[in-house]
Order: structure tokens, then sequence, then C-alpha cells
């Protein structure tokens, strides 16, 4: 079947999408967007997080046909052109990304947090990336990256 | 494969009526982890998605609330918990929060797995579930007969869910789960409780520890029949401990990989106590639910 929806902005069209097919498999192997990551297919790690129609979803869970006529945001989309969005930013600068594996889905995933929730309590950030597992940094420098870019965005609202 | 996309409800059921195989879907996350790991092909998946009186709640003129089967966890948190505390404190133990985005109620109806974390709420709640065939129209199944085995519910191959039906609280409910961390976990076992202080009634619910989730009849009698509604004096700890056990007896769990039926048994015994511990205290500071 054909499905036809929006990424990152952009209209999609993908061809011969198997029905049975995840919005995860559309992004990667379709639409060659490769960010979103596929560890698990069983929404257990995360790391396929993608924004639908503005909310949190595991890619994976998300049926291709059900995309249909519908906004996706994915990790490629956080940017804005070359330059990063703050969250990349403190990801970065916090040596919060080791294998990269879990970044993307952790990266819109906390987009998501400080959008809605301008100064999250620790408590919060770790209920909000309670989704989302990570192997290889031991989730420290990721919290130390939230609440940095949270701090700088309350910062630059003030 | 057929890729089906009802438009309406009207439409949902006649796509059912002529593909009784279709497999409804509606936030995928019990279907798509199926579909992922290849474990069954469905000659075709019914979208739910784009029927949108799935995704709305109102209040009925009886008094109920009547909440489309495909609201998900997240708004029933957000715009429900105030009056459906039981269901929303099992909705917030669902998964993480990208599957409380996506996940549903009406999915966890129609997986009817004994763990769903919706049914003991449900149960406790006298919650009745609607659903529909076009051949037949409409029945309403109290939730107490919709579960019918392990994964099996009283739903026929032609017939969707379209929405529960249930009486905002009008006492303290509480819910209670074990797993081995705080997300992410299929309950090893849970239980629901909700007071209903205008007839002086406890309704319970057991998850995971029987081939269907169920409600503990003879404690909630025992319960009901101790506490002293009226004069709203403390709880006798005996009462809650025996109330415990009662619950622990309606049970019969297995051993399996979350844990042993023994185990399950002292857990349930325990949540039992705790939850109408709980509820009891919130009555006496007031009587609704002071959690929310
Ligand atoms: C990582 C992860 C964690 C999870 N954690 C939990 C948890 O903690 N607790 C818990 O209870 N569950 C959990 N689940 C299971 C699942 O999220 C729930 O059962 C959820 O309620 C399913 O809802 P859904 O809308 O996604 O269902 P879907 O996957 O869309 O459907 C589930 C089943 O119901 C049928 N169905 C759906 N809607 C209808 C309808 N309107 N009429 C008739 N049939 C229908 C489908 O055909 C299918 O058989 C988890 C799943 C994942 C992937
Ligand atoms: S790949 Fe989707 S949650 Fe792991
Ligand atoms: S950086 Fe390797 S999994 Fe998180």
């Amino acid at each position: 079947m054909r499905v036809n929806f929006t990424v990152n902005g952009v209209e999609q069209t993908a061809d011969d999408v198997w029905e049975g097919e995840s919005l995860l498999y559309v992004l990667r192997e379709r639409v060659g967007l490769p960010g979103s990551k596929n560890a698990c297919e069983q929404g257990e790690c995360g790391s396929c997080t993608v924004y639908l129609d503005g909310t949190p979803v595991c890619a994976c869970l998300v049926a291709a046909g059900q995309a249909e006529g519908r906004e996706v945001r994915t990790v490629e989309g956080l940017a804005d052109g070359e330059r990063l969005d703050p969250i990349q930013e403190a990801f970065v600068e916090c040596g919060a990304v080791q294998c990269g594996f879990c970044t993307p889905g952790l990266l819109v995933q906390a987009h998501d947090l400080i959008e809605r929730v301008p100064e999250p309590s620790d408590p919060e950030i770790r209920e909000a990336l309670a989704g989302n597992l990570c192997r290889c940094t031991g989730y420290e420098k990721i919290l130390d990256a939230v609440r940095l870019a949270a701090a700088r965005k309350a910062e630059a609202g003030r | 494969m057929e890729f089906l996309r009802p438009t309406s409800w009207g439409e949902a059921l006649a796509a059912k009526a002529d593909a009784p195989g279709a497999v409804p879907i509606a936030g995928g996350t019990d279907v798509m982890v199926e579909l992922n790991f290849d474990k069954h092909r469905p000659e075709a998946l019914l979208d739910l998605n784009r029927v949108g009186e799935l995704a709305t709640w109102s209040e009925e003129e009886d008094g109920r609330l009547r909440v489309g089967a495909a609201v998900p966890y997240a708004r029933i948190i957000g715009e429900l918990g105030g009056r459906l505390p039981g269901l929303a404190m099992a909705a917030r133990t669902v998964g993480s929060p990208q599957i409380r985005n996506r996940g549903t109620v009406g999915g966890n109806l129609g997986a009817a797995s004994p763990a769903g974390d919706s049914h003991p709420p449900l149960l406790a709640a006298d919650a009745e579930i609607e659903v529909e065939s076009a051949a037949r129209g409409t029945r309403m199944i109290p939730a107490g007969e919709f579960y019918t085995g392990v994964k099996r519910s009283a739903l026929a191959p032609d017939e969707l869910i379209r929405a529960f039906h249930v009486r905002p609280a009008e006492g303290p409910q509480q819910f209670s789960k074990i797993g081995t961390r705080n997300a992410m976990v299929i309950a090893v076992c849970s239980f629901g409780l909700a007071l209903h202080p205008s007839d002086q009634r406890i309704g319970t619910g057991i998850g995971s520890a029987a081939p269907t989730p169920r409600r503990a009849f003879e404690a909630e009698e025992y319960a009901a029949g101790e506490l002293d509604w009226a004069g709203r004096s403390p709880l006798d700890e005996r009462v809650a401990r025996r109330f415990g056990e009662l619950a622990a007896r309606a049970a019969a769990p297995i051993d399996d990989v979350r844990g042993t039926a023994e185990y399950r048994l002292h857990a349930l015994s325990v949540m039992a106590r705790r939850t109408l511990t709980w509820a009891w205290k919130d009555y006496l500071n007031g009587g609704a639910t002071a959690c929310a």
C-alpha cells in the first residue's frame, strides 16, 4: 500500500509498504531517515521515539497505515538547519552520549518534557525518561543534560 | 494482508462484519509487538484511529461516564483522574509515557490479559463494557462477565468495543501493583479497590493471579459488614488482615516467570490489606479520594 504523511515538515510518500509494517520501518527503510533507532521492536527501549501529531510515541508500535495523513517529527527534525536544538547541545556538552543508540529517542522524549514542563524536578525527569533505556551511560549524564537544557530554556524565557 | 481504515463507527462495524478475522488496532501496543515478531499474520488490520468518537468521553444521563474505547491512558490520567482515581492510578503504572500516550483501555480489554492493569479498577468500580456488532446491535457487558479465560473475553468475532461506562468515584479508590521496577512492568499481581459509601459496599478486582481478572466477593462482603460506615470509626487491624486473607483466597494463581503462586497469594493479602487501610483513611478524612 501507499502511505502519505508529513515528516519533519516535508510531505512524504512511501510505496510498497506492507500492511503490517511499522512506522519505524517506513522511516528508516523507505524514507531514508535512520535517526530513529530499532533496538527492540516491542516498545521497551524508547530508542524509536518520535512525535506523532505532537505526542511522543514508539514508532515501532505505530502501524505504517496509522500514520497516513499525520505529522511525524523525528530526531532529524529537532535541529534548525545546522543549529542544534538546545537539548542536543546539552547532550553533547554533558557527555550524555556514548554509543549513541539510545540518544535519538531520549532527545525526542526529553525535548517533549522541557516543552511541556518548564522546570522539571528530578523525579519528573526520571518519570519522563522511564521508557528510554541506555546501556552505556548509567543515566547520570543524561539527567545532567536534561537539567542543563531545561535551565537554559527557563533562563532564555525570563 | 489488508489495511482497513473506517472513518466512522458504522463503517468500522461493517468492516468487522465483513471480515471477522480482521484484527482491530487502536494504540497498537499489543498488536504491533505481535506483528513485529511475526507471531501471527492476520488477514487484515482494522485501524480504529480514524473513528474519532472512540477517542472521546462524555457524561451520560444516568450519571455515569462513558469513555470511548480508544481514549489513551495519558488522557484518562489527565482528563478523568479526579473522577476515576482507581483507573487513573492503574493507568499511571502502565508501561512508560510513550506507551501511555498510545495504549488504550479498549485495547487492554481486547487483549483480555489477566495481567492487564485496567481490569482491577474496572471490576472494583462496577464498570460495564459497551460492545456492538452490525448484526445484533449493542450489548452492555458487566466487567465481571467480560473476562472468560486467559486472553479470552465475551467479545464475539464480529463485535467491537465501543466504550466503557462507569460511575465517577463516590468514595476513595486505590490500586496496587507488584513488579520489579516502577516502569515498564507487567504486574506480578495487582489489586484494585473502591469504596461505595452510599450503599455501604466495597468493590475489588484481582489482577494477574487467576486465569482472568476477578473480584474477591467474600472479602467484599466481609469488609462491607465489618466497616463502621456511619460512625466512621478507624479500621480494626484484624479486619484489614482478615480482608487480605479473604482477598487472597479468591485468587487462583500459578507459578510463572514473574513469580510463584505462593508469592502472589502473600502479595495479594498484603495489597488488599494496605489498599483497604489507605482507602478507609481517606474515607475518615472526608470521604472522597485524597489522591487523584
Ligand atoms: C513496553 C510495553 C509495556 C506495557 N506495559 C503494560 C502495563 O504495564 N500494563 C498493562 O496492562 N499493559 C501493558 N502493556 C500492554 C498494552 O500496552 C496494553 O494492553 C494496552 O492497553 C493496549 O492498548 P492498545 O490500544 O495499544 O491496544 P492494541 O494493541 O491496539 O490492541 C490490543 C488488542 O485489543 C484489540 N482491540 C483494540 N481496540 C479494540 C476495540 N475497540 N474493540 C475490539 N477489540 C479491540 C486488538 O485487536 C488487540 O487484540 C504494555 C505494552 C508494551 C509494548
Ligand atoms: S525499538 Fe521501539 S521501543 Fe525499542
Ligand atoms: S549511549 Fe549507548 S545505549 Fe545509551
